[in-house]
């Protein structure tokens, strides 16, 4: 009380004048420190970038998906074997294992020779570890000659088996081929079909979509239609329709192609639906009418206005989407109705374990599940991601 | 409310006139009928086709008319509930399809009750543990049943139980009661059968579940009057009860529309490798052989079930919803 008392001056007297030394600055109020420039400043793409960095699981998932990409755009050279190759000595033999220590001492990475025998009792063919030859694994080896990309021979590989021993460390199939390197090399086909499938799918579900959404009215009602229609027949028995269209002395690379449009085909209509919902909310907005007084035409409002709008979030939900086109190449090829030898997919590798004999005796041919599995899971967790993170301010 | 009705019955009449002509335009487009595959498949063999006997069929049945007079005899047809003529079964469509409809619709039926049973809890407990552990378990467990492609569980499936359990698990029953009239020894034998089927087209179908509840409850827990339910001092059950969860089952209804084909369809694939005796492989195997009746009829039906699930499940939402009857007028 007494400290107010003394700073306010006597009744009638003046006030003190006070003026700041300080040059004036209007917009001081406005200024943002460092710290919250680099916030409010960030372009969406950056926003995006930081809230997907911070779900670990996606940015582990995208890893993962680049590795198995890569992988595959080098397939030939990872591979122990030529994919085609037939050893025809090794006819279903079983995962070989990768030793280190032989008689408790260190000789590096080795695999150990192979007895074969064939039981006479019940026709099977046993192969026994020899332990007495240890065959040493080579790197950077010359091996089995392939043709890379399709392009030029070449004959090395990442590491090959060591003179005179083998290394299937998946085993082999019925023709003894070697199941790790055509896994590798089916790779190709089964990560580009969804990839080029959901191009498709995305292309049509977005002029599809966003010219519905915007124009309304009849367009509209013709396209929910169709999309209905399109949704009301069930997929598998549709894919298959089609693809026994293809007559069988298409070329392997054309059925390729059409299975990719095939499966596009069929998927573009979820995509369309979200485009047109969005759409609806966004056109009533302020800078729609104002792009449109301005005398812009549709197509420009919708791709270069109303479409970057959420495109992030239409990437995001394709992501999730891939893996149905994985999943749908899986059971075309399993029904024999999609790829076929020579084209080596995952697909086709688990078409020949159709019968529960190959469950039973050899287990190892269903090993291509196993990258099925984790790229659909991949591909989930990183399209959960992206979604998350393509809505950076919520 | 009266002409929203009519306006969707209205609409039906177009699409199901598109959908027919689309299905049997697919069923038309290879270029060769089954007749031809089938004397090349005699000739092959070595034997020799009844020639006659396929001319007869042929025309009996049409085929050696222009598509379009094939299309109306097949589609009036419908109306008279004459379905056509299986060239395999070498019977009339709606005897084949009989029994299997009814095994079919039984399996998924029991399917979906599973996988709500299942997906439900763990879908509320996911959204308001969301980032636990038990969420992310849970969830990751959901996926896998979503990853793992349907036929290779069940194969692995078999296998197990066959070795496990000495159960021999192919088909929905002992052969010997198909096509039997009903008794309690069949009835028996279609219980133990059935529970395998069932878990394996249920695990796919709850992971997707799960997601969607998840992901729908998480948008409504989010929104404002939530946040002021619960600062009202509202206990956690009744404020998650009372308005969220209800929100978030629009999406459950206007899934209704997808559930009347799955359950006449049923998982194709899995049947197949089960073989079980349900109208997927059935379905299939007509694709296959190029049998068109009995492809194109099925289809026909199962699209004429996704429209009127979709219109059940329009008419509930617009019931549960008033924005939903006003939406979609054309541009300002």
């Amino acid at each position: 009380m007494t400290l107010t008392l003394r700073h306010l001056p006597s009744s009638g007297g003046r006030l003190p004048h006070q003026i700041s030394g300080e040059p004036f600055d209007p917009k001081s109020a406005e200024k943002l420190s460092d710290a919250q420039k680099e916030v409010y400043l960030a372009s969406q793409f950056t926003l995006m970038w930081w809230k997907f960095k911070r779900h670990k699981l996606a940015v582990v998932s995208g890893i993962v998906l680049l590795a198995i990409y890569l992988l595959a755009a080098f397939a030939e050279f990872v591979a122990p074997y030529n994919y085609e190759q037939r050893h025809s000595d090794f006819i279903r033999m079983p995962p070989q294992s990768i030793h280190f220590f032989h008689d408790s001492q260190f000789v590096g990475p080795f695999t150990y020779g192979t007895n074969y025998n064939l039981n006479m009792e019940n026709l099977k063919r046993e192969y026994t570890e020899d332990h007495s030859r240890v065959i040493p694994l080579r790197f950077f080896c010359r091996g089995e000659e392939y043709k890379f990309w399709g392009m030029f021979y070449a004959d090395r590989h990442l590491v090959c088996a060591g003179e005179g021993g083998t290394m299937f460390l998946l085993g082999t199939d019925r023709l003894g081929r070697d199941v790790l390197s055509r896994i590798l090399i089916g790779a190709r086909i089964s990560m580009t079909i969804g990839l080029i499938g959901i191009t498709i799918s995305f292309v049509l579900g977005i002029i599809i979509g966003g010219l519905a959404g915007y124009y309304g009215g009849l367009l509209d009602l013709l396209v929910q239609r169709a999309i209905e229609i399109i949704q009301s027949l069930p997929h598998i028995p549709i894919w298959l329709a089609l693809a026994s269209i293809m007559p069988a002395h298409w070329s392997p690379i054309l059925v390729y192609i059409s299975i990719t449009v095939i499966l596009g085909l069929m998927d573009w209509t979820g995509l369309a639906r979200s485009v047109r919902s969005k759409l609806l909310s966004l056109r009533e907005e302020d800078y729609v009418v104002a792009a449109q007084l301005m005398g812009a035409r549709t197509p420009r409002i919708v791709f270069l206005h109303l479409v970057p709008g959420f495109m992030s979030h239409l990437i995001a939900s394709a992501t999730i989407t891939i893996p149905t086109m994985i999943l749908g190449e899986t059971a075309l090829s399993f029904l024999g109705l999609g790829l076929r030898p020579p084209i080596t997919s995952w697909g086709v590798m688990l078409s020949e374990a159709q019968n529960i004999n190959v469950v039973a005796l050899y287990p190892w041919l269903i090993a291509p599940v196993f990258p099925v599995i984790i790229v659909i899971l991949a591909f989930n967790f990183l399209g959960d991601g992206l979604r998350d993170a393509a809505d950076p301010y919520h | 409310m009266f002409t929203f009705l009519a306006r969707r019955i209205l609409i039906m009449i177009p699409t199901l006139f598109i959908t027919s002509v689309l299905i049997f335009t697919i069923m038309k487009l290879p270029p060769t009928d089954y007749f031809e595959t089938y004397v090349a498949e005699l000739q092959a063999q070595g034997e020799k086709a009844d020639l006659g006997r396929v001319e007869f069929l042929r025309k009996e049945y049409g085929l050696d008319q222009p598509a379009t007079t094939q299309y109306v005899r097949w589609i009036t047809g419908f109306f008279k509930g004459d379905f056509g003529y299986s060239f395999e079964y070498d019977r009339p469509v709606s005897d084949i399809v009989g029994e299997r409809l009814a095994l079919t619709i039984l399996v998924s039926f029991l399917t979906i009750i599973l996988t709500w049973v299942i997906a439900f809890p763990i879908g509320i407990y996911s959204a308001t543990h969301q980032y636990s552990i038990g969420d992310y378990g849970l969830t990751f467990l959901g996926l896998l049943g979503i990853a793992i492609p349907h036929f290779l569980l069940a194969l692995v499936t078999m296998y197990f139980a066959n070795v496990w359990f000495g159960l021999s698990i192919g088909g929905l029953m002992d052969p010997k009661y198909f096509n039997q009239p009903m008794s309690w020894e069949k009835a028996q034998s279609i219980l133990s059968h059935i529970w395998i089927p069932v878990l394996i087209i249920g695990a796919g179908g709850t992971g997707s579940m799960i997601r969607k509840i998840r992901a729908n409850l998480l948008d409504e827990l989010q929104k404002q009057y939530v946040v002021t339910a619960r600062a009202k001092g509202l206990p956690p059950g009744r404020a998650l009860r009372k308005y969220p969860l209800r929100m978030s089952l629009n999406f459950f209804v206007s899934h209704i529309g997808d559930i009347l084909p799955t359950l006449v369809s049923g998982a194709e694939l899995t049947a197949v490798v089960l073989s079980l005796q349900t109208t997927g492989p059935l379905l299939i195997r007509a694709l296959q052989s190029q049998d068109m009746f009995l492809a194109g009829s099925f289809l026909m039906f199962l699209a004429l079930l996704t429209v009127i699930g979709v219109l059940i499940s329009d008419i509930l939402l617009a019931l549960l919803d008033p924005r939903v009857r006003l939406q979609g007028g054309s541009t300002r």
